[in-house]
């Protein structure tokens, strides 16, 4: 699903990756960790080609990001669904609007919004927020949002960004049992993340990154770090 | 496609709604500017209109001819004029005739006309120039001729009009193409404010699939549309001072050349295309301006 050979990117003088080279399958669950600056998201903005290879290629989905038009991008990210620390909502919207704007982005019709996402924000256990803006919810509630957002179009993988960073560990945990369930639906999950307690506890595939060298890869890992 | 462009239609109607404000001032600066335009265009199309004019009743010679001059020699000299160069035509204007245009330009004051007990006006020959610049030679030939007894012709006050019309019309143009690249700005001005304004949503969009075209087609619909609403107040506020003054100069402006202003009917018709071609270029040029700025892929 995911290949990167021999990956390095630079910026001025900062290696940030590093003749990286790493193999992940339809369905996997990986948890990328490293300390602050190490790499890891310069890994993910690579995956969705959000910036560019110095050297070294790299295929998702069987396609090769250095030989694709803008077009071509917005098509690959249709099948990836992305989930930050910071939720990113748009706070003039609903939560409703925050879902069904992905939906209208891939030109969805208006009768397949209006089914698909209750069942969606149903599924993420906040139907009953749909008509509330994002600043009305709890930080735990708007990460589902989030998620509701990234999942309503059926990625083929969904990126998490440090998805649990600005939760308490019981609200952390809840979203974990969500993207967990995402990834039993057949959606390859990569999630960068801090939290030892979350990827001891998941038992998954790591990928440790420091000084943007990959140097860690094990299929039921710890996090590994002091941090 | 059509499903794309009625969904951009719609979001630029949202997002020019929500943003009152700019959107309204950006439609106010292009009228205000607009209305400057159409005012220099009718000032252009009319001093281009009273030049043909004067052109047309001054590039003419008039060969006043003796009373005793006979037909058959004003044929031949309209003969000789034919195969002058520089000569459209030349023909022969009976001292009637000459009363019945004389009566026709005065119009409804003709009637004082009527109490003249003989006709003043001599016989004359009329020679249309196609070239002005032959007139002197021509004129001073018929001033020689036997049979004439004067020769009437405008060179100079005619070269000078078309002088200065020319300089009126250059100028206007310039001032037109000046105001022209301010509504772009304005527009672009007003798109950039949209853009920044919708950053969070623009890479949300991008991060879910959305294309660039998807992402820009309400921008360049919302300058289309801020475009449209000034062109239309400017042609309805335009075409209503035109008629106004109209009404107030009448038929008596520029009397001295016995022109008048260019029909208002004539020229709103032809403002109402002209404009509105006008603001759908202005806000989409000035869209994509701000997008190739602003909104890189």
């Amino acid at each position: 699903m995911i290949d990167f050979k021999n990956v390095s990117k630079v910026y001025a003088d900062i290696v940030a990756l590093k003749n990286a080279t790493l193999h992940i399958d339809q369905g996997d669950f990986v948890f990328v960790v490293g300390p602050t600056g190490s790499g890891k998201s310069t890994f993910i903005k690579l995956i969705i080609k959000e910036i560019e290879p110095d050297e070294g290629e790299i295929i998702v989905d069987g396609k090769n990001l250095s030989k694709m038009s803008n077009r071509d991008v917005a098509m690959l990210r249709r099948d990836i669904g992305m989930v930050f620390q910071d939720f990113k909502l748009l706070e003039n919207k609903t939560v409703f609007e925050n879902v069904s704007f992905a939906m209208e982005v891939v030109h969805s019709t208006k009768r397949a919004i209006n089914r698909q996402v209750p069942q969606m924000l149903s599924v993420m256990g906040i139907d009953d927020k749909a008509k509330n803006y994002p600043s009305e919810l709890s930080a735990g509630e708007q990460q589902r949002v989030a998620i509701a957002r990234a999942i309503i179009n059926n990625p083929r993988i969904l990126i998490a960004d440090e998805p649990t960073g600005n939760l308490d560990p019981d609200t952390a945990w809840e979203i974990m049992q969500l993207i967990e369930l995402v990834n039993k639906r057949g959606t390859t999950v990569v999630m960068v993340t801090h939290a030892k307690d979350i990827v001891n506890r998941m038992n998954k595939r790591v990928v440790a990154i420091d000084q943007g060298e990959i140097i860690r890869d094990s299929r039921e890992g710890e996090y590994g770090f002091d941090d | 496609m059509i499903k794309g462009a009625i969904y951009s239609i719609k979001q630029a109607l949202r997002q020019g709604f929500r943003n009152k404000g700019m959107t309204l001032a950006s439609v106010f600066s292009i009228t205000a500017m607009m209305l400057i335009l159409a005012l220099f265009f009718f000032l252009s199309v009319n001093v281009s209109y009273l030049t043909e004019n004067i052109k047309d009743q001054f590039g003419t010679i008039e060969v006043f001819l003796k009373d005793d001059t006979t037909s058959t020699q004003a044929a031949n000299m309209i003969d000789s004029f034919k195969d002058m160069p520089g000569v459209e035509t030349a023909g022969y204007i009976s001292k009637e005739k000459a009363m019945e245009e004389f009566k026709a330009r005065w119009g409804d004051k003709a009637y004082m006309l009527d109490g003249l007990s003989e006709n003043p006006l001599p016989n004359s020959i009329r020679i249309i120039l196609s070239d002005l610049e032959t007139g002197d030679f021509i004129a001073t030939t018929a001033a020689s001729l036997p049979g004439v007894e004067d020769v009437r012709f405008y060179r100079e006050e005619v070269s000078k009009v078309i002088k200065i019309s020319n300089g009126i019309q250059n100028g206007a143009l310039v001032v037109i193409i000046f105001l022209v690249i301010i509504s772009v700005v304005v527009v672009s001005n007003t798109i950039k404010l949209t853009v920044m304004a919708r950053q969070d949503e623009i890479r949300n969009m991008r991060y879910v699939g959305a294309t660039n075209w998807f992402i820009r087609g309400p921008m360049f619909f919302e300058g289309i549309i801020i475009g449209c609403i000034a062109a239309i107040i400017s042609i309805v506020l335009s075409s209503l001072i035109y008629t106004r003054l109209c009404d107030a100069l009448g038929t008596q402006a520029f009397q001295l050349f016995t022109a008048s202003l260019v029909e208002p009917k004539f020229l709103i018709t032809n403002i109402i295309w002209i404009f509105l071609a006008l603001g759908i270029s202005i806000g989409a040029f000035g869209s994509i301006l701000s997008m190739r700025r602003y909104l890189k892929a």
